[in-house]
């Protein structure tokens, strides 16, 4: 481990070459471009064990990582926002073929109005295509999440493409001190697929037509792979945390400080809310694995509770609040309110947390109040 | 933990001023942390930038609102932007200008940056200014070295060369 | 403001970004033909063509020199912005 100080982008980019995908198609669109643009420059020289291919849209780069991980290569792609969005038909189609692709979401706001700026609407969106969803805090810990995501996928107990998540611009393109590992220890071996590649002594279809009985059996599968991870997670999790010695939580949530009431939130401004529940003594519990939802956990965690806030950065449109509320109300029945907040990458402040949290005891239960 | 904002321009490099400051603070062995407030980037448009440096690991995400040292790139943007919200009391100034601005550390770093780079950019000047108002918060030796190795070869010395003129030309004018 | 649209268009001209200069451009006007390239070119419309000659709206010009670069008989010279 070396500790040195770069971009958030740049420490993802540091450790994709280090994971090697043979395949890297991306199409750079703020604020994921710098990801591309240093892969890219590995690539000028000489320093990147795959090859990158040139897309013309996100959808052709989604597609192109399809073929290569159905062809059995391990493949990779960064995007955000709107290139998310455009990737959406072909995401369904890498959940439906079980094929273990990693891409680094950095999170953005999605149009209209146009808006190149934080928060989760994208990912958010995605959240019910079959992929796995995990939220890092800070760089540090989505270069871990990364180091983890092919380890997970590739496993044959998942075989499930997964979302890394990092809050754009607060994270990729801020400074910090990041410890980047320099080689990864023989923690994610080479992708040796069983179910899906291309050797014309064996040869398959793929992404078939299926009947209505075969698909609706398939896609029950493909749930049940969701709901049967868990120990999976944990597992890379904690194998993790004994070779590079950082852990988060168990894996799945993070449970941070004590107190009667919590708060739920996920991303890069928990921070900001864990310096705030140092002052006012409430508990912070941060999703870290979105998808599959942890929702045994997040009940133990939360039983008890006098009261629960959500603090997040989408909105589940008619629904009266955010996706994230909508999930821990399935697990926990007391006095729950949401704060919708930083849309459209409006800084979260300690100051602005402190002025919503001080308003929960007046809030009813199931209230959603607004930053602004 | 010290925290500073930048103000210049679009085009000036008041972000890559901030990261270079983080990366020397880097460099003195402490913590640290830096961003810009994005914008539609559009060259002269005002923009801000940020740095926080700490002996322990920083654990906060937000702008700086309440800034121990405040450096102005651009003597111009006194008129159109309030360079002092926030500034703590006893909060350090550091302006870019011709003039003698009472209470703030002045320098004339645009002439500094045209004998020395070519260029009225003026961000690396800055730093040496911020070395010597700060008392040495962040190092001139450390400085230097991150600029060295942000821009290698003869630009980076002669930004060097801007970083040094400026840290002994600039100072605190009396009230 | 329903949907973000913006009714009242042309309200940039409300934006003074004269302020935006490092250098401003200088027109001498014994030099001027009044062609009108400098204001085909011009990327903040800030320049017009009054009897003949370029006249620079400051108020929006933001000190880019393009005009300076593209007048063909070289009346544009530029001076550093006194601030």
């Amino acid at each position: 481990m070396v500790k040195k100080i770069e971009e958030g982008s740049h420490a993802v980019a540091d450790v994709v070459r280090l994971l090697n995908p043979g395949v890297l198609a991306m199409y750079p669109i703020t604020p994921s471009t710098h990801i591309p643009e240093r892969l890219s420059e590995f690539e000028a020289n000489g320093e990147l064990g795959g090859k990158i291919i040139r897309v013309e849209s996100e959808f052709s780069a989604i597609s192109a990582v399809v073929g290569a991980s159905a062809r059995g290569i391990r493949a990779y792609t960064a995007t955000s926002s709107q290139g998310l969005a455009l990737m959406h038909e072909v995401l369904f189609a890498a959940s439906g073929m079980r094929l273990p692709i990693v891409i680094t979401v950095a999170n953005r706001a999605l149009s209209a109005p146009l808006n190149i700026f934080n928060d989760w609407q994208d990912s958010i969106s995605e959240r019910d295509s079959g992929w796995l969803q995990f939220y890092g805090e800070d760089s540090q810990e989505v270069v871990d999440l990364m180091i983890q995501a092919y380890k997970i996928a590739e496993d044959k107990r998942v075989l499930l493409p997964t979302m890394v998540c990092m809050d754009g611009f607060f994270l990729t393109h801020t400074y910090d001190v990041i410890d980047v590992p320099e080689d990864l220890k023989g923690f994610v071996p080479d992708y040796k697929p069983e179910h899906a590649f291309l050797d014309p002594k064996k040869p398959m279809t793929q992404g078939a037509w299926a009947m209505q009985e075969p698909y609706f059996k398939l896609r029950k599968e493909l749930e049940e792979a969701q709901r049967s991870i868990f120990p999976v997670i944990k597992e890379v999790h904690d194998d993790f945390a004994k070779v590079f010695g950082r852990s988060y939580g168990d894996g799945l949530i993070e449970v941070y400080g004590e107190g009667d009431n919590a708060v739920v939130t996920m991303g890069s401004f928990s921070t900001n809310l864990k310096v705030l529940a140092d002052k006012l003594g409430f508990q912070v519990i941060r999703i870290r694995c979105y998808r599959p939802f942890p929702d045994k956990e997040l009940a133990a965690a939360l039983k008890g509770k006098e009261s629960v806030a959500v603090f997040e950065k989408d909105v589940s449109y008619g629904t009266g609040h955010g996706a994230v509320y909508n999930d821990v109300r399935t697990v926990y029945n007391g006095k729950m309110v949401n704060f919708i907040v930083g849309l459209g990458g409006l800084d979260v402040p300690v100051s602005a947390l402190e002025k919503m949290y001080k308003q929960v005891p007046e809030m009813k239960d199931a209230e959603t109040r607004w930053q602004i | 933990m010290l925290e500073v904002r930048f103000h210049g321009r679009g085009g000036q490099g008041a972000v890559t001023a901030a990261e270079v400051l983080a990366v020397a603070a880097f460099g003195d062995g402490k913590y640290s942390q830096a961003f810009g407030k994005f914008g539609p980037e559009r060259r002269g448009a005002p923009v801000q930038s940020f740095t926080r440096v700490d002996e322990s690991p920083i654990r906060i995400r937000q702008e700086v609102y309440e800034p121990d040292i405040v450096v102005v790139l651009d003597p111009g943007l006194m008129k159109v932007v309030n360079v002092r919200q926030g500034i703590k009391e006893g909060g350090i100034l550091i302006i870019n200008t011709k003039d003698k601005v009472p209470g703030a550390w002045c320098v004339d770093a645009t002439r500094i940056a045209l004998d020395t780079i070519g260029k009225p950019i003026v961000n690396t000047a800055m730093l040496g200014a911020f070395s010597k108002a700060s008392g040495g918060a962040v190092s001139l030796e450390s400085i230097i070295k991150a600029i060295k190795e942000r821009f290698p070869g003869e630009l980076g010395e002669k930004n060097a060369e801007a970083i040094r003129k400026a840290s002994e030309s600039c100072s605190l004018i009396g009230v | 403001m329903v949907g973000g649209i913006i009714k009242d268009v042309g309200n940039i001209s409300s934006n003074k970004t004269g302020s935006w200069r490092t250098f401003r451009p200088v027109v001498d006007k014994n030099k001027c033909i009044g062609c009108g390239t400098c204001k085909m070119f011009c990327p903040d419309v800030a320049i017009e063509i009054v009897d003949g000659k370029a006249i620079i709206d400051y108020d929006h010009c933001k000190g880019c020199l393009i005009c300076k670069s593209v007048c063909p008989v070289g009346a544009i010279s530029s001076e550093e912005e006194a601030k």
